[in-house]
């Protein structure tokens, strides 16, 4: 889960790092109160998860309450590369005279941590590792050792961080490791991390991803989800313990097992390059079990999405048999007309492996209109295709 | 012969008496899997009835290894104490372990693989999120179905389950030497060159698949590794091509950052050392019959 910039400035604060005082507002009445609370000059900033804000005019410096309810008028609603603004974050400002860059995360083909750290920040980290590669320093962190003291001047000295600063940054290094372990982090950028003219280190802005395999450990990172942003399908399908992911084509997708679900969404695309353009309308893996509760409610989603035209239920039986799978596509189609949801697209079943004589049996003895059973995925793919051409 | 298990593998189950490790157990002992024990320290000394098998419960990793020889762990713990599972195994130095724990903090994986390492690395993981190993008609530790395939020549490594059984399915007539599940979290233990590796070692496989997907550069990082040290025919599978960036597609790892991680690249970086890469699943079934059939 990726926070927003205010998400993570309250985090370093709750950490105990130095951030600028602020807080966010959903309306200019809200920025209003939080104007005369910090009083004077403060920046506005919209609260969206894409870069390049402060080029659309989402970031504008305002003067005492009056002009930040017109600043924070101007820029909730506005749209950045696609991305509604429903927030504002209003902080005091700062007087910053150097920009330096830090950050934690995972690195994957090390199966480490990562520090990443530079004199050079305020700008996009990876042109500067390519423009001047010696200003960016890279440091393996052993996730049993963590960051202590020396570690983290080790660091510092290796970044050549300025004598007057390498005391503060080895501390904000310290917290800002004990805040990346603490949340379960695998992500926590800060450029620019800011020294101001006074000498005083801040953190000024916050990218932060946080690790949802971690969330029994964390009941308050739920709060973090932004409801306002989430799709009401994908909402709905969380609520019923399905992995779904809400994409921008026709053909509804139902299998087990995440490889076999991104598999079939690429063979449906081929296939849809010979049908029109077809694509596939969703992510759903139902996992091993598949009762036909699971299924009930797979393609309960799956079918209240208005632009899928057909569905492909693609299920390759391992530990589950072929014969449970097909008894849960029948009497999911009962269970949803039951609900008063009756089906009405087409759906194209492809039933292989444990038991699959026995399920492909059980879908024909159902003599059901809707079911389409094709044997082999590509088949089966080509086939849903061809019906969600026809119904768009 | 096959890589890491063998029949000769002594399999003892952390979590055996958990109603999945239970299940598992009961599966892998069907399979012929030379399952000798369980370990939860609340109910050591007890056994446990597996339709006529009476498998004693240890309190320890430790102390099943030194009572029976275990030589391989498959761990089913719940998510929050897997850590605290694998490090035991690691304690115990037992040369396998297998976590087939899914939804396992990645800073938890981190932690233990640090460990492991700074141990030595005696103990060989596989996973987390990962269905397992099997090498068929010898052993079969995990969850993969011990049936679709009997034994033969190919080697398969894998982040995905069903993808594993899927082509273990197609190509049954062949036949496997061992399919590894290596699972599709960010950090895994094994990866795909471990196996590549192993598989190229192994005097009883001849061709290897390898399955990838979105997310990391694990399979750019195996390309590299291809052209520098196998010499066996590799044919490759990579899924997600249509999968949109930023989104976590099922698999905690399976998700592509920017530009980083996209299906292209992996396929293309496989193609330039000379793999060759199926567009489906069945495709590349077929390209891995026709290089076994000219052999």
């Amino acid at each position: 889960m990726d926070l927003y910039e205010y998400q993570g400035r309250d985090l370093f604060e709750r950490h105990g790092l130095p951030v600028l005082a602020g807080g966010v507002a959903t309306t200019p009445e809200e920025a209003r109160a939080i104007a005369e609370r910090l009083g004077g000059r403060v920046v506005v900033k919209a609260q969206v998860k894409v870069g390049g804000r402060g080029k659309a005019g989402g970031v504008k410096l305002a003067e005492g309450a009056e002009e930040t309810v017109a600043r924070a008028t101007d820029i909730l609603g506005m749209d950045i590369k696609g991305h509604t603004v429903h927030k504002v974050m209003i902080t005091v400002t700062a007087d910053v005279a150097e920009e330096y860059y830090f950050s934690y995360l995972l690195d994957r083909a090390n199966r480490t941590f990562l520090c990443i750290a530079s004199v050079a920040g305020g700008m996009d980290i990876e042109q500067v590792a390519v423009e001047t590669p010696d200003k960016v320093v890279k440091a393996p962190i052993d996730a049993v050792e963590g960051v202590d003291e020396a570690k983290a001047r080790e660091i510092v000295e290796a970044a050549g961080f300025p004598a007057e600063v390498a005391d503060q940054v080895v501390e904000v290094a310290v917290g800002l490791w004990k805040a990346f372990v603490a949340e379960d982090a695998t992500l926590v950028e800060v450029n620019p991390l800011a020294k101001t003219g006074e000498g005083k280190l801040l953190l000024l802005d916050a990218k932060i991803t946080l690790d949802e395999n971690a969330g029994f450990r964390h009941p308050d990172h739920e709060a973090l989800v932004d409801q306002a942003t989430v799709d009401p399908l994908e909402q709905a399908a969380k609520e019923k313990d399905l992995n779904y992911v809400k994409l921008d084509g026709e053909v509804g997708i139902i299998g087990n097992g995440a490889g076999l679900v991104m598999s079939t969404l690429d063979v449906v695309a081929y296939a849809g390059e010979r049908h029109g353009g077809v694509k596939p309308a969703n992510f759903l893996d139902i996992g091993g079990g598949a009762s036909a509760e699971v299924m009930a409610n797979g393609l309960e989603i799956v079918l209240s999405d208005p632009s899928v035209k057909s569905v492909f239920v693609n299920v390759f039986g391992g530990i589950t048999a072929c014969d449970a799978v097909a008894n849960g596509i029948v009497q999911a189609l009962a269970l949803l007309e039951q609900r008063g949801e009756k089906a009405t697209k087409p759906l194209v079943v492809r039933l292989d492996g444990n038991n699959a004589e026995a399920g492909r049996a059980i879908l024909d003895g159902a003599n059901n209109p809707l079911i389409q059973r094709v044997d082999t995925m590509d088949g089966a793919a080509e086939k849903a295709a061809e019906l969600a051409a026809a119904g768009v | 012969m096959a890589i890491w298990l063998t029949k000769e593998s002594k399999v003892i189950v952390q979590g055996m008496t958990g109603s999945e490790g239970s299940k598992h157990t009961r599966r892998m002992l069907a399979a012929g899997t030379n399952v000798v024990g369980g370990v939860n320290p609340r109910k050591a000394g007890t056994t446990v009835d597996f339709d006529g098998a009476e498998l004693p419960v240890f309190a320890s990793v430790a102390d099943a290894m030194k009572e029976t020889g275990a030589d391989v762990t498959v761990i089913f713990v719940p998510p929050q104490f897997t850590r605290g599972a694998v490090v035991e195994a690691i304690d115990a130095e037992i040369p396998l372990a297998v976590v087939i724990t899914e939804g396992v903090p990645v800073h938890d994986t981190a932690a233990f693989w640090a460990y492991n390492v700074s141990k030595g690395s005696k103990t060989r993981i596989i996973g987390p999120n990962c269905p397992g190993i099997a090498s068929p008609g010898a052993s079969n530790a995990g969850i993969i179905p011990a049936d679709i395939t009997g034994t033969g020549r190919i080697g398969l490594v894998s982040k995905s389950g069903t993808l594993t059984y899927q082509m273990m399915y197609e190509l049954r007539d062949i036949g496997f030497s061992t399919c590894v599940g290596i699972g599709g979290d960010p950090i895994i233990g094994t990866t795909h060159i471990d196996a590549l590796a192993a598989f190229e070692a192994d005097p009883e496989t001849d061709a290897i698949v390898m399955i990838g997907e979105i997310g990391g550069d694990a399979e750019e990082r195996a390309a590299e590794f291809i052209k520098a040290n196998v010499t066996k025919p590799v044919v490759g599978y990579i899924a997600g091509f249509t999968a949109p960036p930023g989104k976590t597609m099922g698999h905690a790892g399976a998700i592509i950052s920017g530009s980083a991680g996209t299906a292209e690249a992996k396929k293309e970086a496989l193609e330039a050392v000379g793999v060759k890469v199926g567009k489906t699943p069945t495709e590349t079934a077929k390209l891995m019959r026709e290089l076994m059939s000219g052999r």
